[in-house]
């Protein structure tokens, strides 16, 4: 993986940058002590990491507004960053950039029952957003796996999904206003607690757009009313055709589950050894959760047993208890530590129209053995996004080289059946080289015009998303 | 002009020395100056597929055409785009590249999201005759950046829409609509948030006036029953409700709503307000006049003196208020933005249109 080289004139300014930033922001919110900088260095693409120039953690919008003002003077890229839990490399800094980390802002700044909203700085965590309602009985619907650690700012700029997307959204259909810091210091306001925008929908474009047009520092986000319960329903398959098919036909019933998950029996041998949840040996299994109140539940349960009935299960097994429902999701939740026991993982995100199923695992299948890695699949079925893990020894030279060239092929391979190189977790550097695969010259440039308006120096988290070389031009490279 | 295929409109623009006015069906009040380009050659299916719930159709097919090929699947677009026709005192055929430059959505966008929530995928040729593809045909989609959003609602100020992709939605067997009569709008639009913050999953909340406030639940039979039975419980305070349970009597309500029929052929501009749902009440009495209101109070559409300013009156509410039918030389129908947004806007405009083409739309 490539990155631009280094500005040296930056790289020799770094006193006078340093000094100016303390001039506008506390002592203790400038860090440029090259072990404290060692926290910054990556995000959860570990594999990947750069010291940065110097790290900046703000309490206030205007801090930020002023730190970005000197960055802008100066000429120096500023990284974004929320927790550093991007899988992508969303907030691996460069050498010659500053990381300017939203972590200290995290207050609420406004709850209202009425409305259903509430306003929160965006360094908040993704579970603690909820914490702070679900006495009151309601939730904030987006919750990617790493919600215990990940910031509403990086929900926001990688649009992150979660285990409830089927029903509720991802984070732009959950998200009514934010307040963004131009890579020239100004302040605007975009969107607020009412709904859909006067004019261009300028929010829509903001999340998704991975820290490149503006720094987040507040979100005004939907909430919603918690339903009465919840409760799933295991059923393993023969084959993986099968279970695509009768989540087609669950689909098809009018049923909507809240969470339709696959696990193929790499899987689900590997979680089975890790967690013993008692899960069926079988070829695949999903786990469909439904909500409501315990008639309502019944009812729907009834409807998607009586499917799949219909396609000889192996196994179904409904939950009737809290314990039995805590089982059936342990294996599912534990699927990725599991993998971590026996190896190191690369975690892919593609997304592929939900009747391309059966047809790409067998290809995986097939990719695998060539490559001799193993593959194993977790799979959000409902709306297909599929998370193959393949495994491989880091430690094993030329084994991360050849996992990432096995990643390329699957990922294109997404593509080829009319999917997408990533449903949930962002391009950054990770995918960066493989937009072309999924987009055309005048795409991608339509892309970069964007930024061109928000960020015309194309000083903000400049080196990801787009192949370098096709935005060579633009960072003045 | 009337372009049957994306290489031939991209030749048209291209080749366009003066301003072109963009025209689906022509009943969503998207006028203005410049020579007609008619999308009305770019229709057509392109792919459906009801078990994956994803629908690709080129812009120029009327909705009509969508919703009853939909509907024969049992399914819909989520968003219930409404029919601007008898409002505006049109009569063509609203086509769905239409439904999407507005980002038309009715009652249903309080739960299942705007038009610019199902949209997942768009194909467009922009003012420099540019075909630019942007989604794709895939409910989960982070893929660079989102010009599916910025698309929805651009009014064809960007460029013409060729083909749009949706998620949908399966038409749920059963529904019911809760009927209050006789509420103040401040009364209204507190039952409305009590149902609206409820567990019972409210798929649409409004005022009609003359009728009453509606609520509509939606989904398995036993499950509407029993939240029906909860709801009418939890409003009680709001006075008895009377429950529409006939499917087609029920359409017809929500339809009034979604379309602001009780304005249809009457004089005067009508106005299409968005504010958070507790400013309602305080816009309605400001504005006087008489008001429907949908999403629990967040959209108020208003009827008001033509030609008059119905944002004077709402200083100092926060939200946006468009003219949806009228005309004033002094007043534009576009709310004005705050200056830094009018110059990303106006940015984008001259980036996808530089040579301003496609300005009437703005
Ligand atoms: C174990 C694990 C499980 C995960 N599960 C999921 C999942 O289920 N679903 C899912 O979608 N993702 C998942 N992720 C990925 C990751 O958690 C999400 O992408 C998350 O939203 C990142 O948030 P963050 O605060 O850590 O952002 P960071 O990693 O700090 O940054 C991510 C991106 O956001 C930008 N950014 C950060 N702050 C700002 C700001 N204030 N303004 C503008 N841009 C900013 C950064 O520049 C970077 O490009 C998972 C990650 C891990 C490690």
């Amino acid at each position: 993986m490539q990155m631009p080289a280094p500005d040296a004139r930056i790289l020799g300014r770094k006193p006078a940058i340093v000094a100016r930033l303390r001039e506008v922001l506390p002592a203790d919110a400038v860090i440029d002590d090259p072990v404290e900088l060692r926290a910054y260095e990556c995000d959860a693409l570990s594999a990947y990491r750069c010291s940065p120039l110097a790290a900046i953690l703000p309490r206030s919008t205007a801090e930020v507004a002023a730190a970005l003002k000197i960055c802008a003077a100066e000429g120096v890229k500023v990284v974004p960053r929320g927790s550093g839990t991007s899988l992508a490399g969303g907030a691996m800094p460069s050498q010659d950039s500053v990381v300017l980390g939203v972590a200290r802002m995290n207050r609420v700044l406004e709850v209202d029952h009425a409305d259903r909203i509430m306003k929160v700085e965006a360094g908040r965590t993704n579970l603690s957003v909820t914490g702070a309602i679900e006495q009151d009985g309601f939730f904030y619907a987006p919750d990617p796996s790493s919600q215990l650690a990940c910031a509403i700012a990086g929900n926001i700029a990688m649009n992150s999904g979660g285990a409830h997307c089927l029903k509720y959204g991802v984070t732009t259909n959950n998200l009514l206003g934010v307040t963004l810091v131009t890579m020239a210091g100004e302040v605007l306001q975009i969107g607020g607690a009412h709904l859909d925008a006067p004019g261009l929908d300028l929010l829509g474009v903001i999340c998704g757009s991975e820290g490149q047009l503006g720094v987040v520092t507040e979100a005004t986000l939907r909430i919603l009313a918690r339903p009465e319960g919840a409760r799933p329903v295991l059923i393993g398959f023969e084959s993986s055709e099968v279970a695509g098919a009768c989540v087609a036909d669950i689909i098809r019933a009018g049923v909507l589950p809240v969470a339709i998950e696959f696990m193929d029996r790499p899987c689900i041998r590997a979680t089975e050894a890790f967690a013993h949840p008692g899960y069926p040996d079988c070829e695949a299994l999903l786990i469909i959760e439904v909500e409501g109140a315990p008639a309502e539940i019944d009812e729907q349960l009834a409807l998607i047993r009586t499917i799949a009935g219909r396609h000889s299960p192996v196994e179904i097994r409904e939950s009737r208890s809290e314990e039995e429902s805590r089982r059936i999701w342990l294996g599912r939740k534990s699927a990725f530590g599991a993998m971590g026991q026996i190896n190191d993982y690369m975690c892919l995100d593609g997304t592929i129209p939900v009747s391309a199923l059966p047809q790409v695992l067998r290809r995986i299948g097939e990719l695998s053995a060539q490559y001799g890695l193993e593959v194993a699949n977790v799979f959000h079925a409902g709306d297909g996004n599929m998370h193959p893990l393949i495994l491989y020894n880091a430690n094993a030279p030329g084994q991360l080289d050849l996992c990432e060239r096995l990643g390329a092929e699957i990922l294109t391979l997404c593509v080829e059946v009319g999917g997408c190189l990533t449903g949930e977790h962002g391009v950054g550097i990770e995918k960066r080289d493989l937009m072309g695969v999924q987009f055309g010259a005048a795409d991608l440039d339509a892309q970069m015009r964007v930024k061109d308006v928000f960020d015309p120096a194309w000083l903000l988290n400049p080196a990801k998303v787009f192949p370098l070389a096709a935005s060579a031009a633009r960072r003045g490279a | 002009m009337r372009p049957t295929t994306e290489d031939e409109l991209a030749g048209i623009i291209r080749a366009a020395t003066g301003p072109l006015r963009i025209t689906g069906g022509g009943t969503r009040g998207l006028l203005g100056e410049g020579e007609p380009l008619e999308t009305g050659g770019l229709t057509g299916i392109v792919l459906y597929e009801p078990a994956a719930l994803t629908l690709v159709v080129r812009a120029g097919t009327p909705l009509a055409e969508v919703e009853a090929a939909l509907a024969a699947e049992g399914q819909r677009l989520p968003f219930e785009p409404g029919d601007m026709g008898a409002l505006l005192g049109r009569n063509g055929a609203s086509t769905i590249g239409g439904v999407v430059a507005t980002n038309a959505s009715g009652p249903r966008r309080v739960q299942a999201g705007a038009c610019r929530d199902a949209l997942i995928g768009v194909r467009f040729v922009d003012g420099r005759g540019t075909l630019i593809r942007n989604g794709g045909r895939v409910m989960k989609n982070v893929t660079g950046y989102d010009l599916v959003k910025l698309l929805a609602g651009s009014r064809g100020s960007l460029g013409v829409l060729t083909e749009v992709a949706f998620k949908l939605q399966p038409i749920p067997p059963a529904s019911a609509t809760l009927i209050l009569p006789g509420l103040s709008p401040a009364r209204a639009v507190a039952a409305m948030s009590a149902a609206l913050g409820s567990p019972y999953d409210v798929t649409g909340a409004a005022h009609l006036p003359g009728i009453g406030t509606l609520i509509r639940l939606e989904g398995l039979a036993a499950s509407v029953g029993y939240r029906v039975g909860r709801l009418l419980v939890a409003l009680a305070p709001y006075g008895q409700a009377v429950v529409e349970r006939d499917a087609d009597a029920a359409a017809a309500l929500w339809r009034q709503v979604r379309d602001a029929a009780p304005f249809h052929g009457r004089a005067g501009d009508v106005w299409r307000i968005s504010v958070r749902p507790s400013d309602g009440p305080e816009v309605a009495a400001r504005l006087g006049g008489e008001v429907v209101m949908d999403w629990g109070g967040g959209l108020i559409w208003a009827l008001y003196p033509a030609g008059m300013d119905a944002r004077a009156p709402l200083a100092g509410i926060a939200g946006h208020a468009t003219r949806v039918r009228g005309g004033s030389r002094d007043v534009p129908a576009l709310p004005p933005e705050p200056a830094a947004v009018a110059a990303l806007t106006a940015g984008l405009r001259a980036q996808f249109d530089p040579r301003a083409i496609f300005a009437s739309g703005r």
